[in-house]
């Protein structure tokens, strides 16, 4: 078999360049729903993206199908870390049994998070495992994995279709979570298109079937540009509890560092 | 014991009441044995009260702080359970990166479940737990440098603490009453040597590890057996024990591998004291299998196999393995299970451990804690614990 003569070789190279713009060169409507739906989710990530640190008082009220009810005080603050995922460390305040306990977290884009729980009564650091991010948050409707660091490359995408709700028009997109041991085979989000907020989730689990819808409210605006639900509401369809999540005296860029997201900050936290 | 709690009265006296934060328990346990008593000081059934407050204060932006944090514990039967406590007492200053704290602290080291080989700070309140997790506050005088290639400590440990044990009444305790008035120390400074430990501490990726140093008196004291001449109507001599506080140049690594849900742990140690050079090791691994028969509930298991070639004068754990789960049911109570085995491979002697707690309400705790000792070997210092199997419950009210 004889090679290709250069002029061959120059001749196909020109054909997949015409090719390829002629690819390029159809509308952008023919984009494909995959691409649309990543689109959708980068354009989220870069509005919010800039804000530094943030600081928070968050509180959980965890309510039975009979209606009874318990709360979860916590303090969250949290460092942007730029090419991977965010810092955070909680705080637990409230039931009085847990308070001092403390969760350091350091999520990545990709891989699992490392995590290192602080018990006060033995004075022990410990490194826990991350892979559990199915399982319930402190007993609540949020799962470990509905409350970590939302980045855009854990999931993969899809868009469905535009709908108006209340006059307000919402992208309603699909995803997939990226990681085998996440709870959720997917999930539909609404966001709104002129915001690029997450107001509804939609969450289907292993078998397929609707599990959980989060509702998230009460927009605010902060530094003119990160826009924060202050009420997040967890409804588990299956079991009839719900949680709503409140968040009070949100503080961006208040000077925090990665100093304040060490193991010993962790230890000292309070 | 009337002295301290004067002292204790006035410095919480002193303490500014609107400033800084108070939180901390108080409970009531009971605890059942489940077969008659080995010697007739003892009793079927104990009750004791606990209270352990905690005050916390911070100024100068956060780079001051003060914790102050006793420790109370009353009990019916055994008077030298009823004893006070500064679990914590000191003062810390947190520099860009360095840190100083002066006063009485909790330290502790480690990785492994089932024993805390290398956790050589603090002494252990024995009186308390023969879990040996329960620790007295150690004076001392800690540097801590934090570095992007991991934090130092260095501690200076100002005075030594001596273990506490029950008293005659006192149960489980050892067969022969312990005379703390006769204790003896290698060092010719007793009890006021200044012990001193380094320790280096950091993470790469999946691993955490910790390398440490302790020159000092050693935590676990050497029993030796002292006869009390008879006297009087009493014409039989009578034994007990002597604690013998040991010298103790002890060199420890601790190293956790995280790899998903497996957790790989191991703490080794090279010592020397009293008996010459020895090593011991614990090596294990704790898996945890989440919503187990889809539900929320998480199982933990837990394998270890302990090791230490010093001859046995001391600890019980020479070769043995430890079996356990943990129960996490993740529900809004917080329920938790850890039940434990600890098997001598030589003698079979067994101790069998069960914890479980539960949330009551929204500040209640309650806490159910079992142990039972099996198969017990007349060579093993188990044996004297043969017909202490008991069990424990404990109401807390946090605040």
């Amino acid at each position: 078999m004889s090679r290709p003569s250069p002029d061959k070789l120059k001749m196909t190279r020109t054909l997949s360049v015409l090719c390829a713009a002629l690819c390029f060169a159809v509308p952008a409507s023919a984009q494909t729903p995959e691409e649309r739906g990543l689109e959708i989710a980068l354009e989220a990530d870069r509005r919010d993206a800039g804000f530094g640190d943030t600081k928070v008082v968050m509180e959980m009220t965890l309510r039975n199908k009979n209606g009874d009810e318990r709360t979860r005080q916590m303090r969250s603050q949290s460092l942007e870390v730029a090419d991977d995922g965010d810092k955070s460390l909680i705080v637990f305040n409230d039931p009085a049994d847990v308070k001092g306990t403390a969760l350091l977290t350091f999520s990545h884009k990709e891989g699992q998070d490392d995590q290192w729980l602080f018990l006060p009564a033995l004075k022990r650091v410990k490194r826990i495992s991350s892979s559990n991010k199915s399982g319930p948050f402190v007993g609540s409707e949020f799962a470990y994995e509905d409350l970590s660091s939302q980045e855009v490359e854990k999931y993969t995408y899809k868009y469905l279709r535009d709908e108006d709700v209340d006059g307000e028009a919402y992208f309603v997109v699909e995803r997939y979570p990226v990681d085998k041991k996440s709870g959720y085979t997917r999930q539909v989000a609404w966001i709104d298109q002129m915001h690029y907020r997450s107001h509804k989730v939609e969450f289907y689990d292993r078998k397929k079937s609707l599990l959980k819808t989060l509702t998230s409210s009460d927009f605010e605006r902060y530094l003119d540009k990160h826009w924060r639900p202050l009420r997040m509401e967890m409804v588990n369809h299956q079991t009839g509890k719900s949680t709503v999540l409140s968040f009070r005296d949100y503080a961006f860029k208040t000077g925090l560092s990665e100093k304040d997201f060490t193991r010993n900050s962790l230890q000292k936290a309070r | 014991m009337q002295a301290r709690c004067v002292w204790l009265i006035l410095v919480l006296a002193a303490l500014p009441a609107g400033a800084g934060d108070w939180r901390g328990k108080f409970g009531v346990e009971a605890r059942l044995f489940a077969n008659e008593p080995l010697f007739d000081t003892q009793f079927e059934e104990q009750v004791a009260f606990s209270i352990e407050p905690e005050y916390f204060h911070e100024w100068d932006d956060g780079r001051q702080r003060i914790v102050f944090a006793p420790f109370l514990r009353v009990d019916q039967r055994d008077k030298e359970r009823t004893h006070s406590d500064l679990r914590e007492a000191y003062w810390q200053l947190s520099l860009n990166s360095a840190e100083i704290a002066v006063g009485l602290r909790r330290v502790f080291w480690g990785v492994t479940e089932s024993v805390h080989l290398i956790d050589v700070i603090n002494q252990t309140d024995f009186v308390e737990n023969i879990d040996g997790e329960d620790k007295l506050g150690q004076p001392m005088v800690s540097v801590r440098w934090l570095n992007d290639w991991g934090t130092v400590d260095l501690f200076m440990l100002t005075g030594f603490r001596e273990r506490t044990f029950p008293g005659n009444a006192g149960r489980p305790r050892l067969p022969l009453p312990i005379d703390r008035g006769a204790t003896r120390y290698e060092s010719s400074r007793e009890d006021k040597r200044v012990d001193v430990a380094l320790r280096y501490s950091h993470y790469f990726g999946d691993f955490d590890i910790g390398l440490a140093h302790f020159s000092g008196t050693l935590r676990e004291p050497r029993f030796e057996i002292g006869l009390q001449p008879g006297m009087g109507n009493q014409i039989t001599p009578s034994l007990f024990l002597i604690p013998n506080y040991d010298r103790l140049e002890q060199t420890s690594l601790d190293l956790q591998a995280t790899k998903g849900a497996m957790l790989w742990k191991l703490e080794l140690l090279s010592r020397h004291n009293f008996d010459g050079r020895s090593t011991a090791f614990v090596a294990g691994f704790e898996y945890t299998l989440s919503g187990v028969f889809d539900s929320a509930v998480d199982l933990g298991l837990i394998a270890e196999y302990v090791f230490d070639d010093q001859p046995i004068t001391r600890t019980s754990f020479t070769n043995d393995i430890a079996l356990g789960g943990r129960v996490a049911f993740n529900d809004v109570q917080d329920t938790e299970l850890l039940t434990f085995a600890l098997i001598d491979a030589d003698t079979q002697t067994s101790l069998v451990s069960v914890e479980g707690s539960r949330r009551f309400g929204q500040s209640w705790r309650l806490s159910l804690e079992g142990r039972l000792f099996l198969n017990p070997d007349p060579q093993d210092f188990l044996f004297g614990l043969r017909d202490d199997d008991y069990v424990q419950l404990t109401l807390e009210r946090f605040f």
